[in-house]
């Protein structure tokens, strides 16, 4: 396939798939218990970008999550919270295909992409992965310099020209706020930042293959409030051009950045004592938080449990 | 709002006395200091055997190498073991030929075998049999490998140095795969998972992410292969013969190298073959040094840099 560098984004997104058109615009219309009508606020409904159908997952004979549903929608930031062990993390790293990486691990319902199987035969997790980033729990550079860990994504997808990684260095630092802080020392080591500079740069280097969606599983649990307060303001502004899903374990930060919130909880089978996590509420977050459906989203978010 | 101050502590009496505070005389810290003496004579009876060595065939070896200087390195070995003098020359372009030649062998393969080890094959069946073959291998004694090397390859081809490379890279290859399998086992996860995450091939991956990280480490590992290699003597009896004169090509002739010098000069009664014998022991030693701290350096650099 063609590698379009520096693009303006998503309408190239969907063309190396082969059957992409129906089920983007009016994905409102179906029936969909969890996840809280567009139309509720009088906002035109937001194109979707991932459908989940009765996601589950098993780590080998064991069923980590089961009956997934929600849309999520373009443009918008969508927060995953719950307690520890409710598949948060599990169902977002279904939605770029990291989980392949775990041997044991098997994906049962299906997961759209702008209508696509993901998990169909002939979609590659590695054409998926450059147009769905993550950003990681513990910021994660490469022991190279701070430059080099930004052009690394463009230099995979073949951006060769010295003068067109260096544009796309500046403007993806410029992305992530970065910029004015490194931009003297490019070429030292990006072990040597603090961690939440750590963090943004690995949000750079994420914006540098220009992705549609960016996951973020708990961006912040490993930083302090003024560095976490950062990477909040740069979510806000990243919603316009990217589609953001967050995980995170603060309810707080669920409530400030993100636009709709999926609460997820963990069952307990009484008879094996073991833990699935299931999908509880999908609505517009400020819903989730002052008006929930389900009285176990209100006893979570409201600090009773969990 | 009043502060409560806690006046349950009186301040006449003092709670905590500059005696409370003063080391204690405990079993724990009497323990310490012994471990500490004994880990002190540990060093002293390593590093006594080091400082003899180095003394003594310094001592004994020196006046040889510097007699009317280039001669050492230059002039073809005396036929005879009762001339006296210079010359070993063809023994130090065998010893590095053989030793290069074995490490292009060798180093590619080893660490070729040890991605697929470490990276693919994991703990599947087929690759616990080649893990365990290569622990075999290692405890082969370098003589048994010599006798192979010459029952498959010199009795066909006859006696050259590309036979003795062949043993000694036999010898080095469960090194360099041992070695290179656990620096590459010590790549922590998430960088691997960085670089999946923007796109980046499995293979592409292991390339540009995995091996460069673990790359002081494979050197150290090669080195002490290639240093282990350059001074075996056994195998090289079978496979390369021995010579007085230069044999510059590896691939047909007899040959000769440090190590088969010093054990045949070593061996007999005549004080200027015994002379040379020590001459080429302080050489060998010199060039596997030269060759440690050089690569030590080139690595260093390369840390540094990130």
């Amino acid at each position: 396939m063609a590698i379009e560098h520096p693009t303006s984004q998503i309408g190239s997104l969907v063309s190396p798939f082969p059957h992409s058109k129906e089920d983007h615009v009016d994905a409102d219309i179906s029936v969909d218990v969890t996840s809280a009508p567009a139309s509720v606020d009088g906002q035109a409904p937001a194109a979707t970008v991932f459908e989940l159908q009765g996601l589950e997952v098993h780590y080998g004979p064991f069923r980590a999550v089961r009956d997934v549903d929600m849309h999520i929608r373009k443009n918008e930031i969508t927060a995953f919270i719950g307690p520890s062990g409710c598949g948060k993390t599990t169902v977002l790293r279904c939605l770029n295909r990291m989980n392949d990486v775990i041997p044991t691990a098997r994906v049962g319902g299906r997961v759209l992409y702008h209508g696509i199987d993901l998990y169909g035969p002939e979609v590659s997790a590695t054409e998926l992965r450059r147009r769905v980033g993550m950003v990681f729990q513990r910021p994660n550079p490469f022991p190279k310099s701070i430059y080099d860990n930004v052009a690394f994504g463009p230099k995979v997808n073949g951006v060769r020209s010295k003068s067109d990684l260096d544009d796309i260095v500046e403007k993806s630092l410029r992305g992530a706020a970065l910029w004015d802080e490194v931009k003297t020392r490019l070429k030292s080591s990006a072990l040597g930042m603090s961690g939440g500079q750590q963090q943004r740069l690995c949000i750079a280097r994420a914006i540098a293959v220009e992705p549609e969606v960016i996951l973020m599983d708990e961006p912040c649990s490993a930083l302090d409030p003024i560095a976490t307060a950062r990477i909040e303001d740069l979510m806000q502004e990243m919603k316009d051009t990217y589609t953001l899903i967050i995980v995170t374990h603060n309810m707080q930060q669920a409530a400030r950045v993100s636009d709709r919130t999926a609460f997820f909880t963990t069952e307990v089978n009484p008879e094996s004592d073991r833990r699935t996590g299931t999908l509880v509420e999908f609505a517009r977050t400020r819903k989730i938080f002052s008006n929930p459906a389900d009285e176990r989203t209100e006893q979570y978010v409201t600090g009773r449990f969990g | 709002m009043s502060v409560v101050v806690d006046t349950a502590v009186s301040s006449d009496a003092a709670v905590v006395t500059l005696a409370d505070l003063a080391p204690r005389r405990s079993w724990r810290n009497t323990k310490s200091s012994l471990m500490s003496a004994l880990m002190g004579l540990a060093f002293l009876i390593v590093f006594v055997p080091i400082v003899t060595l180095v003394f003594t065939v310094v001592s004994k070896g020196a006046g040889i190498v510097f007699a009317d200087f280039p001669a050492w390195f230059t002039d073809r070995i005396p036929v005879r073991g009762r001339e006296v003098g210079p010359g070993m020359g063809p023994a130090i372009i065998g010893t590095l030929l053989i030793t290069f030649t074995a490490s292009v062998l060798a180093i590619p393969l080893g660490i070729l075998g040890a991605v697929y080890l470490n990276e693919y094959g994991k703990a599947s069946r087929w690759a616990q049999i080649v893990r365990f073959m290569s622990s075999v291998m290692t405890g082969v004694p370098s003589i048994v490998m010599g006798l192979f090397v010459y029952v498959v390859f010199t009795l066909r081809f006859g006696l050259s140095g590309f036979g003795g490379a062949l043993a000694l890279a036999c010898l080095m290859l469960p090194v360099v795969i041992r070695s290179t399998e656990e620096m590459l086992r010590l790549v922590p996860d998430h960088l691997r998972e960085a670089s999946y995450a923007l796109g980046t091939s499995k293979s592409r991956t292991i390339a540009t992410v995995v091996l460069p990280a673990a790359f002081p480490g494979i050197v150290s590992g090669c080195l002490l292969a290639i240093a282990r290699a350059a001074g075996e003597t056994a195998p090289l009896f079978f496979t390369i013969g021995i010579v007085t004169e230069t044999n510059p090509n590896v691939f047909s002739g007899p040959n000769t190298a440090l190590p088969a010098q010093i054990y045949s000069n070593a061996f007999t009664i005549f004080d200027g073959a015994k002379e040379r014998a020590w001459g080429a022991a302080l050489t060998l030693i010199a060039i596997t040094f030269f060759f440690t701290v050089t690569a030590r350096v080139v690595t260093a650099r390369i840390q540094k840099k990130r």
